[in-house]
């Protein structure tokens, strides 16, 4: 039998300690979520005596979370959709035609990756357009705010899609239009499925943009709802428990199903070059 | 061919205009509202020169704290961060570790969920009465190490800054993994033939080849860190007093009194100082071509 070396050992408890510290929380609020109000006071691993299903239910009648979901749903969606279609045409011109005018374009742009959003000057320009509290105005927001990092990424992707492509399709007598919806688009798909997930995923987990430009309760997004309950529920922490749960899961759902396109990208973003 | 005829430079004008309108003008209009003592109470806004900057400078204000904590939460969760994530993809790509995906994949997780949410968990955890980590400590019979975590002025910016670092570690963690993957075994054969032991291997290998992955991962993270709002949004809101308090949170706070002078001109500090390191963010960012 193969001896296991004592370092090997060692090294194994630390990474299981790593992951248990990540885990244990998320276990103690998924328990708490089952357990009843009297029980929930005190969190801890204890399991449930009695697993509340209903603590779900009540918090989705009285979190409004139904209507909070599919405000998520929207706003996400479409600024994705927004994004990728405005990113992608930009970034294909900006990586293929490269004069001084399309470089300091391009990083005109991607300096927003760095750059902090001045709110409070964003509500005097939001005001302006009457985009304050009505949906496509946090929608056009969300697509403003993520356009740069969403640009860096597909820029890197198209560099490596090869130019001889475009050629051949001119001559074949495409137009520029044809030639990038019938032929770079097809080819850049595994990047718009990136920039897609990732910026669904932040967009989703935001919530200061909504804090500071949707009074409107109706048309909150999942995260100032779950902020708001727990304001109004801070002595039931089942229920609150639950409502994070619930908030949480389907970003944890297109976690376990987009791993590859989120590691790829999270990656791309700093391992480039 | 012609590049302007199959490469409209009219394709930028979508992503361009939102940019522009939606972000990078607040951003100079904010300068401008800077001078002037715009507020939510007077119609009326005129200009007062330097006034604002003044106030946060010379008065005797808590702003120069929230400055000054914006710098020092930049700085510590920077490093612990980068610090921590190096460590956990050394030991997550070494051949002793069994399951090793398994592992990547829950330190990364946090990663994924929204602070507010970590906020509203770590909010409970840290409950001193009733949160799991005082009675843990407590069941297991270390009382003294209890505190008051998110309450006690000494603990608060620490609780806060361990909050970050277990959310964004397996980030940096991730990006050290993709990086250390690229660094040819060859080095390692070469080094060990020479006798070269585990650190010497680390400091002359692993790091120099590791730098470029390293320095763009700091600047994702010191520009994560001037911007930090969520967070500490909800986790202290700033407290107690003002312990945790960070440049954006006040601008949240004189934002919701209808202080949009000051508002601005706080966000202004932050946007100034950004842009006066924009190139060298952008230059660590796109390596081999800002050089061209």
């Amino acid at each position: 039998m193969k001896k296991i070396k004592p370092s090997a050992i060692f090294m194994n408890l630390a990474a299981w300690v790593a992951s248990l510290t990540v885990l244990l929380p998320m276990l103690v609020v998924l328990l708490n979520s089952f357990k009843s109000q009297k029980e929930s006071v005190i969190m801890d691993l204890s399991l449930p005596k009695k697993i509340m299903f209903e603590n779900y239910a009540v918090v989705i009648e009285r979190g409004k979370l139904f209507t909070s979901f599919l405000n998520s749903t929207v706003y996400a969606g479409f600024s994705v959709i927004l994004i990728v279609f405005v990113v992608s045409a930009a970034s294909y011109v900006l990586s293929r035609n490269r004069s001084s005018l399309h470089k300091v374009l391009y990083y005109f742009i991607v300096l927003g990756i760095a750059m902090p959003l001045n709110n409070v000057a964003l509500m005097k320009i939001m005001k302006g357009l009457s985009l304050v509290n009505t949906r496509y105005g946090l929608i056009f927001l969300y697509a403003a705010i993520n356009i740069p990092l969403a640009l860096f990424l597909m820029f890197g992707f198209i560099e490596t899609v090869p130019r001889e492509i475009d050629e051949a399709a001119v001559i074949d007598g495409a137009s520029a239009g044809q030639l990038f919806i019938r032929v770079i688009l097809p080819l850049i798909k595994p990047v718009i499925v990136t920039v897609g997930i990732l910026n669904f995923m932040s967009i989703w987990n935001d919530f200061s943009m909504p804090l500071y430009f949707m009074n409107n309760s109706d048309k909150w997004p999942m995260t100032l709802a779950v902020y708001n309950f727990f304001g109004q529920f801070e002595q039931s922490w089942n229920l609150v428990s639950a409502d994070i749960v619930l908030t949480a899961f389907p970003v944890l759902i297109i976690f376990i199903f987009g791993q590859k396109y989120i590691v790829g990208g999270v990656s791309a973003g700093a391992v480039k070059g | 061919m012609a590049a302007k005829k199959i490469y409209p430079t009219w394709f930028v004008t979508g992503a361009l205009l939102f940019y522009v309108v939606l972000f990078f003008l607040p951003g100079i209009m904010g300068i401008g509202y800077s001078f002037t003592d715009w507020n939510a109470y007077s119609p009326e806004v005129n200009f007062v020169g330097l006034e604002n900057y003044k106030n946060i400078f010379y008065a005797n204000s808590n702003y120069g704290t929230f400055i000054k904590n914006t710098f020092v939460f930049t700085l510590v969760s920077s490093i612990s961060k980068t610090t921590l994530g190096i460590a956990l993809a050394m030991l997550l790509t070494s051949k002793k570790i069994w399951g090793k995906n398994v592992h990547r994949m829950l330190i990364f997780l946090p990663q994924v969920m929204s602070f507010l949410i970590i906020g509203l968990v770590f909010k409970n955890l840290f409950h001193p009465s009733r949160g799991f980590i005082n009675i843990t400590l407590n069941a297991i019979g270390f009382d003294f190490l209890a505190q008051n975590w998110l309450g006690d002025l000494d603990f608060a910016f620490k609780s806060v800054l361990a909050v970050d670092a277990w959310k964004g570690s397996g980030y940096v963690m991730m990006v050290v993994i993709a990086g250390l993957n690229a660094i040819s075994p060859t080095y390692y054969e070469a080094a060990s033939i020479d006798g070269a032991s585990f650190i010497e291997k680390f400091k002359y290998i692993t790091l120099p080849l590791l730098k470029p992955v390293i320095m763009n991962v700091t600047v994702l993270n010191i520009t994560y860190g001037f911007r930090v709002f969520d967070l500490v949004y909800s986790l202290t809101n700033g407290g107690p007093g003002n312990a945790t308090g960070v440049i954006n949170t006040a601008v949240y706070s004189e934002f919701s009194k209808g202080n949009y002078a000051m508002g601005t001109t706080l966000s202004s500090l932050l946007f100034i100082f950004i842009m006066s390191i924009s190139y060298f963010i952008l230059k660590v960012m796109n390596r081999g071509e800002v050089e061209q």
